[in-house]
């Protein structure tokens, strides 16, 4: 593992929302490193900042102390290099564009050549090739999520942020996605930091777990889940995959510290 | 969005083109009828109120219409031709006078949506802007254009512009922070400059909302175009007919119904061609948004 470049390395990263009286802190003491390949999971109880904690990687808020550095620059130099893409709940496709033009958007902004080539083959990647002039409102909540991933992907990233990108979804959509997911995980060699508050998702998708607790959030343990690849549906039935469920089960009631 | 919501943007508007045009017939011939019925009733009644329907208060609606093809006055040309070249020469002013007020009502939205520091030190003078009346305004922008030498129908356009940006302003402000914050957050994510924001989120997701501003402001472009021909003695648009007419309603009431037909004609044109260019401008999926989105103001 040490020979392994680090994607996100955290030391002792601390951030408060607000000040005086009505300053909430919603990290405390953050010490996390995420190496190149690695699917990193954050889980926690509402409030744990684990949002907080992905938003800070990607440069969207800033943290009030500690160091943080991604792909081994700060998080600002990071953003300005388009090192991550990231994926919310929501899918947050503009309307007013085609599916293909969407996954364009952050290829224009980037001055891409091959925009179109490039939208064509991540949406066959995301196994949307026949919608790309179809508009987000005429797909399903799935499929507006498949759009957002290829989005994200478009520009080949290194890091993969995503955050409780299933959130919405139904349990049937949302277990194919996250067999979507992995595969793609696997075939881009992305890294991914993964927010969800679901156990099992956890489990399934990350090589690694890292549980959270709150007021102030911080870090209460960290799970190798060490599932064998490929993934599928026999990984969801097995007792090793319960196993792991358990003991992440455990670490967040451990580090539940509320009455 | 739940499915039952789906179905309902998904389904087609309602009437197609011809249904649309018998519709508004239909309403038309209903107004008419009214207005003719009422006559004919209070008439026959002896009925003095509210109105008492003699040919000068109530003329026939066909006495409008044949008056505009009669002469303006004895040995002149047509009243409609005459109408209709004033007509031009308002909707000129109101034109202009509508960009002027659509790119400067834009541009202060732009500013606003950089700045709050400005937005919180202009947006009262905006909204003062539209307390004072432009009764008050149209002789002063008049004066002050023909001393600087600006043609008279360019300060008629200033008048008209001072109408016209305050909707733009309230409406594309709103649009331009109509996107989502994650939406935000997305272009931050890929370094997005101020401009390419602006330009590929912010515009885009507000151009429904600019639309409805410059359906409003369309109108009140005409309107403040009459009303700056008024001081500024300008004689060639429909103000100035609107007034000599009007002056001369006691003896002769038809005209000035016949002027205000044309008048209505040209807001009614001026609006159509900008909701015509929303339609080629704004997707169906933004503007389905639009729709799905509660009205909160």
């Amino acid at each position: 593992m040490t020979t392994m470049t680090q994607m996100v390395r955290a030391s002792n990263v601390g951030k408060v929302f607000g000040s005086g009286n009505e300053a909430v802190e919603a990290l405390k003491g953050i010490n996390l490193s995420i190496h190149q390949g690695e699917f990193v999971s954050l889980i926690g109880p509402s409030g744990c900042g684990k949002s907080t904690l992905l938003r800070l990687i990607g440069d969207l808020v800033a943290p009030t102390s500690g160091e943080l550095e991604v792909n081994s620059k700060t998080p600002h130099q990071a953003r300005l290099d388009r090192d991550y893409g990231i994926v919310f709940q929501k899918s947050t496709l503009l309307d007013w564009r085609t599916v293909a033009k969407n996954v364009e958007l952050p290829l224009e902004i980037m001055d891409q050549d091959d925009r179109q080539a490039t939208a064509s083959r991540m949406l066959e990647l995301v196994q949307l090739a026949g919608f790309k002039d179809h508009y987000p409102w005429q797909l399903s909540g799935g499929m507006q999520q498949r759009v957002s991933i290829a989005r994200a992907l478009a520009f080949s990233p290194s890091l993969l942020l995503m955050d409780e990108p299933f959130g919405a979804l139904d349990e049937m959509t949302r277990e194919l996605m996250q067999q979507e997911v992995l595969r793609l995980w696997k075939e881009t060699q992305t890294t991914v930091v993964f927010v969800t508050h679901s156990i099992p998702e956890a489990v399934f998708l990350s090589t690694r777990v890292v549980v959270m607790s709150a007021r102030p959030g911080q870090i209460s343990a960290e799970i190798e889940t060490a599932l064998p690849h490929p993934r599928n549906e026999d990984t969801r039935e097995s007792q090793a995959y319960y196993d792991k469920i358990t003991e992440v089960r455990e670490a967040l009631r451990r580090g539940d510290n509320t009455p | 969005m739940s499915a039952s919501v789906e179905r309902q943007v998904r389904q087609p508007r309602t009437g197609s083109r011809a249904g649309r045009l018998v519709s508004i017939v239909v309403v038309l011939v209903v107004l008419v009828a009214i207005w003719e019925g009422y006559k004919l009733v209070w008439l026959e009644m002896g009925w003095i109120r509210p109105v008492r329907p003699d040919d000068t208060t109530m003329p026939h609606v066909w006495d409008m219409v044949i008056e505009l093809f009669r002469p303006v006055r004895r040995g002149g040309g047509l009243l409609i031709l005459d109408l209709a070249s004033r007509s031009l020469y308002t909707l000129r002013e109101a034109l202009v006078g509508f960009v002027i007020g659509g790119v400067f009502g834009f541009s202060l939205s732009v500013l606003f949506v950089r700045s709050t520091l400005m937005e919180r030190a202009f947006m009262p003078y905006v909204v003062a802007s539209q307390t004072i009346p432009i009764i008050a305004i149209a002789p002063m922008v008049v004066v002050w254009g023909g001393r600087l030498d600006i043609p008279q129908w360019m300060s008629i356009s200033i008048i008209s512009a001072y109408l016209t940006f305050f909707p733009v302003v309230i409406n594309a402000l709103r649009g331009l922070r109509s996107p989502d914050p994650s939406a935000m957050e997305l272009m931050r994510s890929y370094a997005a400059k101020p401009s390419e924001v602006l330009w590929k989120l912010q515009v885009p997701a507000a151009l429904p909302f600019i639309f409805t501003a410059l359906k409003i402001s369309a109108t009140a472009s005409v309107i403040g175009a009459l009303i700056g021909e008024l001081p500024a003695g300008s004689g060639d648009g429909l103000g100035r007919a609107l007034l000599t007419f009007s002056q001369q309603f006691g003896a002769r009431s038809v005209k000035l119904y016949a002027t205000v037909i044309v008048t209505a004609i040209v807001g009614i044109v001026f609006v159509t061609a900008v909701t015509l260019a929303e339609r080629r401008l704004v997707t169906e999926g933004a503007r389905q948004e639009m729709e799905l989105r509660p009205q909160t103001i």
